[in-house]
This record gives structure tokens, sequence and C-alpha cells, in this order.
């Protein structure tokens, strides 16, 4: 047979490729957005006959990213935004404040806490940052569920899957608000649901700060960026061993520092622990569902 | 077998936690917007499982479960409410706890409404998830067997939510006769990365390729609403016996799907795709490998 025949009889094969790499992350932002809606939407007015919500708005993209869904569920005008600088809180975060409760079109009011702050600090003036941050955290919460109680509203929380991972929140204080809708969201999902929302790019695009100490970044605090942190995570999550995640291309010493905040900071995501004493101990032998 | 177009009524909602009472009125507006609806009144009306409490109770199962026979007599009693007369037309299946003398299960029933109801057949579920966000058999106990029982239209059969995602329990059913599968389920949404939750069409796709395998009816009714974070995804819809998905309701909507079947579909797809017979054959072989551990033939 000829060259020029056997080239004619020879198949042209496409290859076809699969994507080994497809992002473990990626999310429907549409569909998360009215995922989301509808569970506000059930939480509040089906189940506890409650349309107002209030949100604390510190600047950033996670409350930011609550107060456009909290707005699209009850509407604008039952959405309260209430920002609590301390004294040294960067003004920046204020003013970011006040550009997200304007694009989301709801009520802004701010409530500076330096003065409840500082009138307990004055009995403990040795108090580092850590325990002056968590002062400020918790009187945050003061301030919002009181709010919620003169505007007969609900608190939201705006805590996201990697700091509730990472514990890097205060106890009682960021996480405490009855219901939650970002908290399954990593904080790079919850920056693609901010862009898709569309939270003003001044407050997605800027580094993300707890903003309680002045030039603190999460990133600094934690010693990893969240794109790598969050791609830990969720292998963590899914059962694959340190070895695995170190074979897909993370440094040892990174999943290594991940693994050791998650594993540190379990107590930080259930409530107090109590002793044991009969066989009608609560959520041990009385099991009932938060919404029973 | 009839040859009558079969008219089903597939009803998802959101119930209220731990209120029987309430999803009682629930059903009773379901069976209203029948009434009225212009279709006419349905043959067989479906709801989702544990629609008489909602699905993650907990402890609280014994609080909220009723007898199969008290549970029958209530929605009989909405059902004559609402249609008058015309309810001794009407089948039911519905999913709810159940309390048979202190032995609780996860429970289905199918019955002919009427003067006098007649309970068919109660299908206590026998996969009962308890791993991840599931916890059932901590509280319910397990069904023990699959069942398929005659009705006016038909032989039929339940399973309840993950028993239909073993195919070997639908082969039972479809072995044992059943032209018509009622699956109550409530499946909690998870996996947002496409434009529907992934459990939608993973449920989707198993269904499809259960009903084509068997030559079967498949009649899927979700419940629907959030539970303590977690959101049922309706997405209730019959699948024909060639696999193809007749209807679908929305994943987040309260909703009454309306489908007329016909059940000799079944023999058609059946002789189209003798899928079933060629099981039938070998099924003695293949259970007998299964009990020798091995193969019984070289």
């Amino acid at each position: 047979m000829s060259t020029a025949r056997r080239a004619a009889k020879t198949p042209a094969f496409t290859v076809v490729r699969a994507d080994l790499n497809p992002d473990p992350l990626a999310l429907d932002c549409a569909l998360v957005e009215r995922w989301l809606v509808a569970f506000l939407r059930d939480e509040l007015i089906r189940r506890r006959k409650i349309s107002r919500a209030v949100v604390g708005i510190s600047g950033g993209v996670d409350s930011a990213v609550v107060a456009f869904l909290c707005a699209r569920a009850l509407g604008p005008k039952n959405v309260y935004g209430i920002r609590m600088p301390y004294r040294t809180s960067n003004k920046l975060s204020s003013q970011h404040g006040r550009l997200v409760a304007s694009a989301a079109d709801i009520h802004d009011r701010e409530i500076d806490i330096s003065s409840a702050v500082d009138g307990y600090l004055r009995h403990e003036p040795r108090a580092g940052g850590q325990r002056r941050g968590n002062v400020m955290a918790r009187t945050r919460m003061l301030v919002l569920f009181d709010q919620s109680a003169k505007l007969n509203a609900l608190p939201i929380g705006t805590g996201n899957k990697s700091e509730r991972l990472f514990g890097y929140f205060t106890w009682h204080g960021d996480d405490s608000p009855p219901i939650n809708p970002i908290g399954d969201l990593f904080k790079t999902q919850v920056w693609d649901l901010a862009r898709h929302l569309g939270v003003p790019p001044a407050v997605v695009d800027k580094p993300a700060t707890a903003d309680l100490i002045q030039g603190q970044t999460d990133e600094d605090d934690l010693g990893i960026t969240y794109a790598r942190a969050d791609r830990i995570l969720d292998a963590i999550l899914k059962g694959f061993t340190p070895e695995d995640i170190v074979r897909q291309g993370f440094a040892a010493r990174e999943v290594d520092l991940v693994r050791s905040r998650v594993g540190a900071t379990h107590w930080k995501r259930h409530l107090a622990t109590t002793a044991m004493i009969s066989t009608t101990a609560i959520n041990e032998f009385y099991l009932r569902p938060v919404d029973y | 077998m009839s040859h009558q177009a079969v008219d089903l009524a597939l009803v998802q909602f959101a119930p209220r936690k731990g209120d029987v009472g309430a999803n009682l009125d629930l059903i009773a507006a379901a069976f209203k917007t029948l009434r009225r609806d212009a279709l006419g009144v349905p043959d067989i009306v479906v709801f989702p499982e544990a629609c008489l409490s909602g699905y993650f109770v907990e402890g609280a199962v014994r609080e909220v479960a009723l007898s199969a026979e008290e549970a029958l007599r209530r929605v009989n009693a909405l059902a004559k409410s609402a249609f008058g007369a015309r309810h001794s037309s009407i089948d039911v299946v519905f999913g709810f706890y159940e309390d048979d003398a202190g032995k609780l299960y996860n429970s289905a029933l199918y019955a002919s409404l009427g003067a006098k109801p007649v309970l068919r057949h109660v299908h206590r579920k026998m996969f009962l998830p308890t791993y991840g966000v599931f916890d059932e058999e901590r509280f319910v106990s397990r069904g023990s067997s699959v069942g398929a029982f005659s009705t006016r239209f038909g032989k039929a059969a339940i399973l309840i939510c993950e028993d239909a995602c073993h195919s070997l329990a639908i082969t039972v059913a479809a072995v044992q006769g059943a032209q018509i599968i009622f699956v109550p389920s409530a499946s909690p949404g998870r996996g947002l990365e496409d434009h529907e939750p992934a459990n939608v069409r993973l449920w989707r796709d198993l269904l499809r390729v259960a009903a084509a395998e068997h030559g079967i009816f498949l009649v899927y009714a979700g419940l629907l609403g959030f539970e303590g974070g977690k959101g049922f995804t309706g997405s209730s819809r019959v699948v024909g016996p060639a696999g193809d998905v007749r209807a679908e309701a929305p994943f987040d909507e309260p909703a009454i799907l309306r489908v007329a079947i016909r059940l000799e579909d079944v023999a058609v797809a059946r002789a189209a795709l003798p899928m079933l017979g060629d099981l039938e054959a070998n099924l003695p072989e293949l259970v007998a490998q299964l009990e020798s551990g091995g193969s019984t033939r070289r």
C-alpha cells in the first residue's frame, strides 16, 4: 500500500481532554443568591414572622454581601445597617460602610462604641490588643441585639466559612446572631458573590481586615492568603490527607498551618460544654432541632 | 391493567416544623386548590416524605408521630371537607412519622379515600440515611420489606427517599409487578456550582436511569422549605418508563404538579427495551452468586 493510500485511511483522531483541575470552589453565583434570599425569607418571615433585619456594617465585604442579600430578601427599607466604629478604627472603613449602605439602599446609622468600650477598659488599663479587640466585638454584638429589640428585627450574622474554620473571630461576639447566610461560603467565594451582587469594587478589592488594630490585615494575621487557605480548607473538609494536599501543589508548611488552626479551634464552633449528670441532658439525650 | 389515564397531582410544600395541625391545614389548602383546578379532581394525590411534621425532628419523632390509621383518618376528613362526596374517587400517598405501639418509623401510606377509607399499604423506610447531615437511624427503626400492592389503577409500590437511590429496591418492586413507584422524599439542597443544586440533578439522573432500566413510572414528591439552615429541594417529578421526565416542579417554590399518565406505557416501554425481562431471567443466577459469595459458573 502506498504512503498516500495509508495516509488516506488513517482516521483523524480528536483528542478530548478532561479538565483535570476544575475549581473546587466554583459557584453559580446567581443560584447562590437565589438560595440565600430564599433562606433569609424562610427564616425571618415564614418561621419567625419578622420582616426586618439588622446588619453590622464594617465596611468589609462580608457584611456588604449580607446587607445586599437582606435588601433583596426583605426589601431595602426593612434592612438597618449599623456602623459601629471605635475611635481607633480606620476612617476608610466607615466611609466604605456608608458606600455599602448607599449602594444597597438600606438604612444607615453610625453608633460610635468608643465610650462604651472605654468605659469598661478604664477598669482594665493594661488590657492588650487581643482583649481590647474582643471587648469591641462583644460591644458591637450588644448594640446589634439591642437595636434588633428596638426595631423588632433580627440581627444577621456575617461570619464566613474561612474565618469560622480558622477560629478567626470573637466567640459569642461576631458569631452570635441567630442566623447567618454566608457561614458556609469561603472568603474567596464571598468575594465572587460580592462581585455578582454589585457590591462596590472599593469594598471587594481591598485587603480583608478585622480592623481591630491599625494596619492589620487578615492574611498577615493568618500567615497565608485566602486564595490558598480556602483550597486547603476545602480539601481537609472533604477528607484528603495532608500528603494528598501537598501532592495537589501546596507546601507542607501551608497545610500544617491551616490544619493546626482548624484543629485548635473546634471549641469555638460549639456552644458551652455542659457537664452531663442525668439521662435527660440537653442536646445529649434531649434532642430537639433549632427550629422545633 | 387500567386503560384509563391516571391523573396524578404531586404536592410540594414547606411544612411547619413539628406542627401536625398546621401541616394538615396546608394539605387542606392543597385539596381546596385542586377542587377549583380546571383539570378536575385528580385520581391520586402524592405528598412528600415527613410532610405532616417536617423532616429533621430529632428526638421529637414520638411527639409528631401518628398511627397509619389516625393519619389516614385525618387526611380523609380534610378531603371530604374539600371535595365532598367526590373524595371517594381519590387515592392519596403521603409521608409521615409512624407510631406503631411505640415503635417509630419513617413511613408513607397509600390509601383510597371515601366514607370508609381503605388503607392499602404502609411502607416503612428501609434505607435510613445516618451519615453527614442525616441521623435517621438514631430516631426511627428500620423497615424490613419492599412490597408491591394492588390499586384500582394497577400494581404500585412505595419507596421513601434513599430507598429509591438503591436500584435493587426498585428491582424488587418491579419484579413483584409494580408498574408505578411512588417516592416521597426530603432531599436537602447542596452543591451550588451549577444552575441548579447538585442533588436535584443527581435525583433526576437516578430516577431516569432506574425508570428506563425497569420500564416503570417513578413518581417523586419532594419536601420544601428550610429546616435549621438546610433547604429542601422540591423538584417533584414524574418519570416515564422510557426514562423520560414527563414534568417537574421548581426546586424552591410550593407547587402542585398535574400529570396524566397511561399505565399501558409500561408494557410498551418493556417491549421496546426488555431490560426487566432480561434481569428476571438472570436474577436467580445473580442471587445465587451473591449468596455463594462468588461465581457459580465458569
